[in-house]
């Protein structure tokens, strides 16, 4: 079996369990609690499961501010082998395409047959960094993919659609998306959390990468609080519930 | 008049809804020509043109059927040189976001993703996107050129406006360089009765269900009701039940006339995907959780206990008629 080199983006984001805000020039407010995204979680899980099959190497790589390489010793010490961090404070507020252009230039030099991303980060959601860095690496992309076989440069994904799923095959060098159904991220174990300490976290600017901070292709204007659904009535359960659904369903004329 | 390029999404030769809601609003907004790329594709100009649609750009080369994202951007990219778009509108779905995503790295524009809303203003195009999974919108303005934003299903109301299309064979060379990420095979896994972005009532649980084991008892209540089950990201992410189900900022929208949660506490992640909706339910042993504040009716109580009992009230109801 072909060794085969993986790279997984990571990503730090706000702990989803926490309340989040926004700063004044409406980037995310970050000296809230952060955790390595929990869809990356997943695609840095089944790059491990590949590995372990296949043997090889995972590589992480992450844009963020220093602080992110927090988010990569979580993946060395669940068992990646070491990290790429770009870490720039041009950087900051960099939207889906400067994103993707500079994984892009810290990625292409590694040579990696399988590139793994999430399906969108938890924070900005736009989805948009991996078809992005997909075209920028010249490589196909096999999106939302809940199982992935790897069978020597054959790459093939059972890919999430609204009834089921429908099978895409390709050939390595490719990029994968993963949904959460891909694999339950494992524990750090204790071990895995000593021996992380010691492993590779290299550290990229964007001068080290010749990438142009260019202008962004949005500008926030403003932003606001999602307009509220009003409240309707609240009752407890006395026994009287039913009867009171059953007439909102019939005002509704569901039934 | 700006120029406004949609692309229409087919899926297994069908024509997807997104498209025309989107055209509904894109009329207002300038002159609108619709691309339509793979089987189905000639069929769907008649709808999208009664939806507003000047031009339909067609082609029905089984290649849009057969590859992943990239024979459609370079199908787009070629027409957008040939007739220059001011604004590209997607669907925020799985085959348009993988195409929009390397249109815009191709094309070097950049584009705003996960829309809920787009105007025009000051001669260009502001788009509105949720963040933190809805709490709060962010006004954007597209300045990429062309601008390419990416609408949420769901977001308009699609309705007629009485207009038909152009239609225009799309001639467009596909290199075998982009004939890379095959589809080899379509495979139904649930027997869907009722899809649920389609449903008139949709009935979603929480991690208030207690475990899998009690999905059926939500089973049970939407097929009383002729509706669907949907669930919150974090049964899902748990291994509850599938990702097809999940509604929300990362999973599928809905606007059902009724929708009602079951032991969901109402995240932001949660609710983006489901509070245009006409009538809410929710069913939460927490009268403090979130959900209570947007829904129509809060019960407070025991889930396991009064979805089987309402499912028997539906049932005995609809007996009577």
């Amino acid at each position: 079996m072909k060794v085969v080199k993986i790279v997984v983006t990571v990503k730090q984001v706000p702990d989803p369990n926490t309340t989040q805000s926004l700063e004044s020039d409406h980037s995310l407010a970050r000296d809230k609690e952060v955790v390595l995204d929990p869809g990356d979680e997943c695609g840095v899980e089944e790059g491990l499961q590949l590995k372990e099959a296949h043997g090889g190497e995972v590589v992480l790589v992450s844009m963020g501010p220093e602080r992110a390489k927090d988010a990569i010793r979580k993946g060395l010490s669940m068992g990646a082998d070491r990290g790429i961090l770009i870490s720039d404070p041009a950087l900051a507020g960099a939207d889906a395409l400067l994103t993707a252009k500079v994984l892009a230039a810290a990625i292409k030099p590694e040579e990696p047959d399988l590139v793994i991303c999430g399906t969108e980060s938890y924070d900005s959601s736009t989805g948009m960094v991996p078809p992005m860095l997909a075209e920028l690496l010249g490589v196909p992309q096999l999106t939302f993919a809940k199982k992935v076989e790897v069978d020597g440069t054959t790459l093939k994904i059972n890919r999430q659609t609204s009834d089921g799923h429908m099978v895409v095959e390709a050939t390595t060098p490719a990029l994968i998306t993963v949904t959460a159904a891909i694999a339950e991220p494992r524990y750090a174990s204790l071990k895995g959390i000593m021996a992380a300490r010691s492993k590779e976290v290299k550290q990229l600017t964007l001068a080290d990468l010749g990438v142009d901070r260019g202008t962004d292709s949005e500008t926030i204007e403003g932003v606001s609080d999602a307009e509220a659904r009003k409240a309707g009535s609240i009752i407890e359960d006395d026994g009287s519930a039913v009867d009171r659904i059953v007439k909102v369903l019939a005002d509704a004329k569901v039934i | 008049m700006a120029k406004i390029l949609v692309v229409a999404e087919l899926s297994q030769g069908k024509l997807q809804p997104t498209a025309v809601e989107i055209l509904t609003r894109a009329r207002d907004l300038g002159d609108v020509a619709v691309v339509a790329l793979g089987s189905g594709a000639k069929a769907a100009a008649d709808v999208l043109g009664k939806h507003g649609a000047k031009t339909a750009y067609v082609n029905e080369d089984k290649v849009f059927d057969e590859f992943l994202a990239e024979p459609a951007a370079d199908a787009i990219e070629q027409l957008h040189k040939e007739d220059v778009a001011d604004l590209i509108l997607f669907g925020f779905t799985s085959d348009s976001r993988d195409i929009a995503g390397r249109l815009a790295a191709r094309l070097g524009c950049g584009l705003i993703s996960n829309a809920s809303d787009i105007t025009a203003s000051d001669g260009g195009f502001v788009a509105k996107v949720p963040y933190f999974g809805g709490a709060k919108i962010a006004s954007m303005r597209a300045s990429g050129k062309p601008a390419i934003v990416l609408v949420r299903p769901k977001s308009f109301e699609a309705s007629e406006s009485g207009g038909s299309a152009e239609i225009k064979e799309l001639a467009v060379s596909i290199a075998d360089g982009s004939k890379r990420a095959r589809v080899v095979d379509q495979v139904v896994e649930a027997s869907e009765k009722v899809k649920l972005e389609d449903a008139k009532v949709v009935v979603s649980g929480g991690r208030g269900m207690g475990g899998p084991d009690n999905f059926p008892l939500l089973e049970a209540l939407a097929g009383a009701l002729g509706g669907a089950v949907g669930a919150s990201r974090a049964v899902v992410d748990a291994g509850w039940v599938p990702y097809s189900m999940q509604v929300g900022q990362t999973g599928k929208s809905v606007r059902p006339g009724v929708y009602i949660a079951v032991g969901i506490s109402g995240a932001m992640q949660h609710t983006v995907g489901m509070k245009t909706s006409k009538v809410i339910i929710a069913i939460n042993k927490d009268a403090e959780a979130p959900i209570m504040k947007m829904a129509d009716l809060g019960v407070v109580g025991d889930a396991l206990k009064i979805v089987p009992a309402l499912t028997a009230a539906v049932k005995a109801k609809k007996g009577q008629h």
